[in-house]
């Protein structure tokens, strides 16, 4: 088992039911495991949705996590992405104080050089949307932390594998996680 | 059919072959109960002092009889009292259906008298939870629960129904369902159809059963261990005959009491903490270790890193989940237990590992010698001469739950009941009524000690009301022997608010619920109070006064090497 901390993605299926996120978030906090990100949204099928979570740790703890997910009688899949197998993105929104016109203009070329947008201004404030990975958001909120942010909110990271693969496919460990699942 | 919500709750029960319920009634479960009035004659009730005691009760009645025990209790505290009874019940693996009513949707969330987010709080230690606010759902959700509480490693699922949901005035569709029907109807068929689950049990990997085949031609030195979920499975036919093909030495886990007879010239006993020592040794030298239906729990794989060290480790589990949880397997095979030895039996053939065994079982203890002294190994001795051999042992948690499952030999699955996974003092009374109730024909032995009686010790008003004949053993050391034993040799002696010398006269209380007490001090008393016990058709208490410093032997710290003896 190795112990190196890497952060793991892991993408989960669930069905749309009271209580699921909670169920899911619970097994974590019961082995005292700190969520980086957490985000949920429906899928195609309006009945399933789909939770990503980030989280550091070694392989031996989320081999033991994944395999206590797939029990859970919600959840219909789980399938553990790597930064390098899949693409990641994550929406931030950032509040930046801006009260001058250089200001204000300093932040829009830094916010350009991004490719992110203005998606809402004031008096004194510019509210800035980024979209990307970890990396690009991070490298922009430095810049702007010297100009002075007011309040940050992030989505938290989603994945998609790369290639042809989906989280749909069968293979032998999932069989024997729904066997295990030891209910149906 | 139009019938109403609560007579719905109670044909569903029906469906599912249910014929007794353990519960206690108050305020939000009123209207179920009222509908129970009309329903007496199909389904027999029995009511606790206690809620804990009814949870265990069902808890016991599903572990003797292999069926699904069904538990009522009210919202708030008859829920939250049932909790520990929920959590027994989930770490063994136990199916049991609780069901509870919760206020009405109107004061939903606002902390009306008796609120409990009981779906919240059992979520931990349930394989599933079902809230019911829409009346319409409740065939559906029953039959789930069912399915959920017995399928695959079963275990306890917990149903709360809305107050308003169970008004009598509320009518629901119902139409009788055959059990076998259930998969291909309503939840359970979406269920099936979104995830592409089979509701059949599938078959165990064929590659997995060749590669478990190609190891056990290549062993020299095989030990099996027979856990828990053999005893689940009812798998102990072809346990048996797996293990005389292996010729290989069987080690039993608390759980595994039954799986194994226990007086086969194979057994080696229990393994683990307390385990014997040709189980121990065996554990730590053999070179392949194949553990059916076993968690490796910290009390069997004390030290995880170095458990069978020398062994190819093999894990045949019917959860993906256990395995290389607790331990690092080599192979595993997911499956039940009984067809996954179905499998290997057709496989293997007969082996001889004379040479090994002799090894193994040169390790035995030699008998102990009598002190004059009434020892628990007397008082079992005594049981076990003169009860039927097929009596159903029932014990709580402690010093004498381990003298049980040392000394009792157990053949069948269902035979021994006892709290391994969450070790709960006070299981026992309650277990031993749910397992009377469900096997009036054998003989109910509830074995207890002074501490673990007294915390669930007012179920005798329940034995005494029922007239259950149910026989209860007090081993009264006068201390939480348990904890006396590791503060004794552990703890430099100090024994700190284990001392139980102010206990109640146990013979008294029993005769003051109307049931006979017997206290022992000897061999021959114990011998005479057993055959009264057996003879009068009534619950009787027995009393054993035993020496304080008693100690369950062998014995292994915990966190040390199996072969790490602290005693012999």
């Amino acid at each position: 088992m190795k112990n190196e901390q890497n952060a793991y993605i892991l993408s989960i299926l669930v069905e749309n039911t009271p209580g699921v996120l909670s169920q899911v978030a619970r097994l974590f906090s019961r082995k005292g495991y700190n969520i980086d990100s957490i985000a949920s949204g429906t899928t195609e099928d309006p009945l399933v949705t789909r939770i990503t979570i980030v989280i550091a740790g070694d392989e031996g703890m989320i081999t033991h996590i994944t395999a206590q997910l797939r029990k859970l009688l919600p959840v219909i899949s789980v399938k553990v992405l790597s930064t390098a197998n899949s693409v990641q993105r994550e929406l931030v929104l950032v509040k930046v104080r801006a009260e001058t016109r250089e200001k204000k203009d300093e932040i829009i070329q830094t916010a350009n050089v991004f490719r992110a947008s203005v998606v809402d201004m004031s008096r004194e404030t510019l509210t800035i949307a980024i979209i990307g990975d970890e990396g690009k958001a991070a490298a922009l909120l430095d810049l702007l932390r010297d100009l002075g942010i007011l309040e940050v909110v992030r989505t938290g990271t989603i994945a998609i594998e790369r290639g042809r693969n989906t989280i749909y496919d069968n293979n032998k460990e999932k069989g024997e996680f729904n066997y295990g699942k030891n209910v149906l | 059919m139009k019938i109403r919500a609560t007579q719905a709750i109670l044909e569903c029960l029906l469906e599912q072959g249910v014929d007794t319920i353990f519960g206690y009634p108050g305020g939000t479960i009123l209207n179920v109960y009222d509908e129970l009035y009309r329903y007496q004659d199909k389904l027999r009730h029995i009511l606790t002092a206690h809620e804990q005691g009814a949870a265990h009760a069902a808890d016991g009645y599903a572990r003797s009889t292999g069926k699904v025990g069904v538990c009522f209790a009210t919202s708030g505290p008859g829920a939250t009292n049932l909790t520990t009874g929920i959590a027994t019940a989930y770490m063994d693996s136990s199916p049991v259906v609780f069901i509870t009513c919760n206020v009405g949707e109107k004061v939903l969330g606002k902390d009306a008298f008796q609120e409990v987010d009981i779906t919240g709080i059992a979520s931990p230690i349930t394989k599933a939870t079902y809230l019911v606010r829409d009346p319409n759902d409740i065939p559906d959700i029953i039959r789930e629960a069912f399915a959920v509480a017995a399928m695959g490693r079963p275990g306890p699922v917990l149903i709360d129904f809305l107050k308003n949901v169970t008004a009598l005035d509320v009518m629901v569709d119902y139409e009788y369902l055959p059990k076998t029907e259930h998969p291909f109807h309503g939840r359970l068929a979406k269920l099936k159809k979104r995830s592409g689950w089979d509701l059949k049990t599938p078959e165990p990997n064929a590659d997995d059963v060749d590669q478990l085949v190609r190891m056990i031609g290549a062993s020299q030195k095989p030990f099996l261990i027979c856990g828990g979920g053999v005893v689940r499975s009812r798998a102990h036919r072809e346990f048996l005959e797996f293990a005389q093909r292996m010729d290989a030495p069987v080690a039993i886990t608390a759980m595994g009491g039954g799986g194994f007879p226990g007086g086969h010239p194979l057994t080696t006993g229990m393994l683990g903490m307390h385990g014997s020592r040709p189980s121990n040794i065996a554990c730590d030298t053999c070179d392949l270790l194949i553990a059916v239906g076993c968690r490796f729990s910290d009390r069997v794989a004390t030290v995880p890193e170095t458990f069978a060290h020398q062994a190819k480790i093999v894990h045949i589990d019917i959860d993906r989940a256990e395995i290389d949880k607790n331990v690092q397997t080599d192979h595993h095979i997911v499956g039940d237990a009984k067809r996954v030895l179905q499998l290997l039996n057709a496989r293997i053939s007969q082996a001889d590992h004379t040479e090994w065994k002799q090894f193994v079982f040169s390790h035995r203890a030699p008998p102990a010698q009598g002190t004059g002294l009434l020892t628990p190994c007397d008082i079992i001795g005594t049981i076990r001469n003169t009860a039927p051999g097929d009596s159903i042992v029932v014990t709580d948690v402690g010093q004498h739950q381990m003298w049980s499952i040392q000394y009792f030999h157990f053949d069948y699955p269902g035979q021994l009941i006892t709290s391994g996974g969450f070790g709960t003092m006070g299981f026992g009374l309650g277990a031993a009524i749910g397992a009377k109730m469900g096997n009036p024909g054998k003989v109910v032995l509830h074995m207890t000690g002074d501490g673990c009686f007294r915390m669930n010790g007012q179920e005798l008003a329940t034995v005494s009301h029922y007239d259950i004949p149910i026989i209860t053993v007090i081993f009264n050391n006068h201390t939480l022997g348990m904890v006396h034993q590791w503060q004794n040799l552990l703890y430099g002696g100090r024994f700190s608010q284990t001392d139980l010398n102010f206990a109640p006269d146990f013979v008294k209380l029993a005769e003051a619920y109307g049931i006979r007490g017997r206290r022992v001090t000897t061999r021959a008393e114990m011998e005479g109070a057993m055959h009264d016990a057996l003879s009068c058709g009534h619950a009787c208490v027995i009393e054993c006064i035993i020496d304080t410093d008693e100690t369950v032997r062998p014995m292994v710290s915990a966190g040390k090497p199996l072969t790490d003896f602290l005693l012999d």
